[in-house]
């Protein structure tokens, strides 16, 4: 029984099997082999193990994300199966007598090589393809294939740390528990464990490698622990924990259907922040009042190339139908800073997070922001849809962004395609946007604050260095004095602000926003009832 | 031997899904069909070669088809590129 403490991100309690996703080690050695066609023949076996995975993984990929996501995979096979590959990883063994481990290595450095020395950035990063099928391979060869595709049974993830793009993939009703060794209470595997009501430990400090697969563990979200093949006493603890916590969940159930509104009648709007279509579950069965933040780059994020029109177009309307007329606030792209995706070629920077991302992309690139604009305006006509800008700086840029607005309208006008007009809001999250909230506020039809990103910017601390837990304090009272100019000049222009950051479901400040005057909270689907009851004991 | 230029029109140029495609498309085929750009060719076969061909939209290529079926190749490959390049 080995016991780790980390930080807790949401307070459940889990047990189960141990899914470790190792960072896989991918040097290999060079070894002579006898028999060099029985060398190759094992390669070829390889290759079919690996086409098999990769057709499962296909076939996963385009019952949750579609034909077009999932067309990636589809190429990979069909790497496989490249002839010049082939020959080479052949050419190697038998020309040399060595191993396929490492002929296939060499095969994969150099082939990438050509696609990173190509003038296309698009085609340079296909290197990474290259590799991603090679190591599939030496994976394979080498017997270390922990086996990527999940399992039936729902597991324990174990990992380093987790990058969106890797919590995209996974099949969200075969997870258990998240714990990982790095990242922040802000990380992506932090927000969507809470997405999920799934208990977290973050930072957790142990070998990755000293954790074999399989073995049975507790996550306790509460104490914040992790216990790893724990003993019989440890088991029926947490068997009666993890009861008592289904006991609680269903007296919050009863709240379901019930108003949410202070003891003195003050009504706060409770909505649900959601990353993807299939988070709309989440939505309906903890009977959240509306979307109070849709991320849209869920629509960006794992593929290799922009989402159409048409995809978009579906995604929205899929969501506002089944919201059935409740609101939906939907946030145009907001990629960058630590969101990325290879096909935008944005490039590195020394300051990701002061850097080009968001709204910048979209008014600098403005064919994918008309891409995305046209889905919407195409989709409100199925729901009640508000559309959110983020990271606005400036009165200008709300204006630019009307211009790009109506020149869309005019196309869809030129095409007789009907939309509706729907509300449009920006996010607060920039200390620039607080000091000219009254400006904005003329101009913008509500405000959603970003607490995230307001905070960060604010005490300049960033939320993905795990170092500086420390320093960082959500209740800082900077942010509760942005959070509190920002609503009065929301209110001087008789527009309403809500707040669709972690802090707004902060149980330990909800009074106080209650007070502010604050008109909507926007929260992970699991805190709507626990946060319905404390508003409804607000006097 | 026949042959016939084409221009790329599909705004992604040939990437990876274009290319692997047109691979699928060749490999019905007998004939030896080849793709050049340039001082650059590729046998329309093999994945990873059109790719680093990186032709992109706008770009005119060159298709070659040599066999014996390439009368029937040469209007397949045609009608493959003109109704999805």
């Amino acid at each position: 029984m080995e016991k780790y403490s980390g930080k807790s991100v949401y307070k459940g309690v889990a047990l189960g099997r141990v899914m470790v996703l190792a960072k896989t080690d991918d040097s290999v050695k060079r070894t002579r082999v006898a028999d060099p066609e029985a060398e190759f023949a094992r390669f070829e076996a390889a290759c079919d193990t690996a086409k098999e995975q990769l057709q499962k993984l296909y076939e996963k990929a385009v019952a949750e994300v579609g034909e077009a996501s999932a067309a990636i995979f589809e190429v990979h096979q069909m790497m496989l199966e490249d002839e010049d590959y082939i020959e080479s990883v052949q050419g190697i063994i038998t020309g040399e007598g060595v191993n396929a481990e490492y002929a296939v290595a060499v095969t994969s450095d150099n082939f990438s090589e050509i696609f990173a020395s190509m003038d296309d950035d698009y085609m340079k990063a296909r290197a990474a393809d290259v590799k991603d099928i090679s190591n599939r391979l030496v994976r394979i060869l080498s017997g270390t294939d922990t086996g990527t595709g999940m399992t039936d049974e729902p597991v324990i993830i174990v990992a380093d740390d987790l990058t969106p793009s890797e919590t995209v993939q996974m099949d969200k009703d075969k997870i258990l528990a998240f714990v990982t060794i790095h990242g922040s209470t802000n990380s992506h595997t932090a927000i969507l464990a809470r997405m999920m009501n799934i208990p977290a430990i973050i930072g957790a400090p142990f070998e990755l490698e000293s954790i074999e697969n399989n073995c049975m563990a507790i996550v306790d979200g509460i104490k914040g622990e992790v216990i790893f093949d724990p003993d019989e006493k440890a088991v029926q603890e947490a068997k009666t924990k993890i009861a008592k916590e289904e006991e609680k969940h269903k007296l919050l159930l009863e709240l379901k259907g019930k108003e949410t509104k202070t003891k003195s009648g003050k009504e706060i709007k409770l909505y649900a922040n959601i990353g993807n279509v299939s988070d709309l579950a989440y939505v309906l069965e903890n009977d959240a009042g509306g979307i109070g933040l849709m991320r849209s780059e869920f629509l960006y994020l794992g593929r290799e190339d922009f989402p159409t029109e048409e995809e978009q177009f579906q995604a929205y309307k899929k969501v506002l139908q089944t919201m059935a007329g409740k609101k939906v606030i939907i946030r145009t792209l907001d990629i960058g800073a630590d969101k990325k995706a290879d096909y935008f070629n944005l490039g590195e920077e020394d300051n990701p997070a002061l850097g080009y991302r968001a709204i910048r992309i979209c008014l600098t690139q403005t064919e994918i922001f008309k891409t995305q604009l046209r889905a919407l305006l195409r989709a409100s006509n199925y729901g009640n849809l508000s559309i959110m800008y983020p990271m606005i700086i400036s009165v200008e840029e709300v204006k630019k962004i009307y211009e790009i607005v109506n020149e869309v309208k005019q196309e869809l006008d030129e095409k007789k395609i009907p939309y509706k007009d729907v509300e449009q809001g920006i996010m607060i999250e920039t200390p620039a946007s607080v000091m000219i909230s009254d400006e904005l506020a003329k101009y913008v039809d509500f405000f959603s604050v970003g607490t995230n990103d307001l905070t960060q910017y604010t005490l300049a601390i960033d939320r993905q260095n795990e170092k500086l837990d420390a320093f960082y304090n959500p209740h800082h009272e900077a942010i509760l004095r942005m959070l509190r100019i920002a609503a009065d000049n929301a209110h001087k222009e008789g527009k309403w602000i809500g707040i669709c950051g972690e802090l707004g479901a902060d149980p330990e400040l909800t009074e106080t926003f209650a007070e502010m005057g604050i008109d909507e909270l926007s929260v992970s689907p699991s805190m709507v009832l626990p946060l319905r009851k404390i508003i409804r004991d607000i006097p | 031997m026949k042959s016939f230029n084409y221009v790329i029109k599909d705004e992604v140029g040939i990437h990876a899904r274009p290319a692997s495609e047109l691979v699928k498309e060749a490999k019905k085929y007998a004939s030896v069909i080849t793709i050049a750009k340039g001082d650059k060719s590729a046998a329309a076969t093999k994945l990873m070669a059109v790719m680093s061909l990186g032709v992109k939209c706008g770009e005119e290529i060159t298709v070659t088809v040599e066999g014996e079926d390439e009368e029937t190749a040469f209007y397949g490959i045609k009608t493959f590129m003109e109704t999805t390049m």
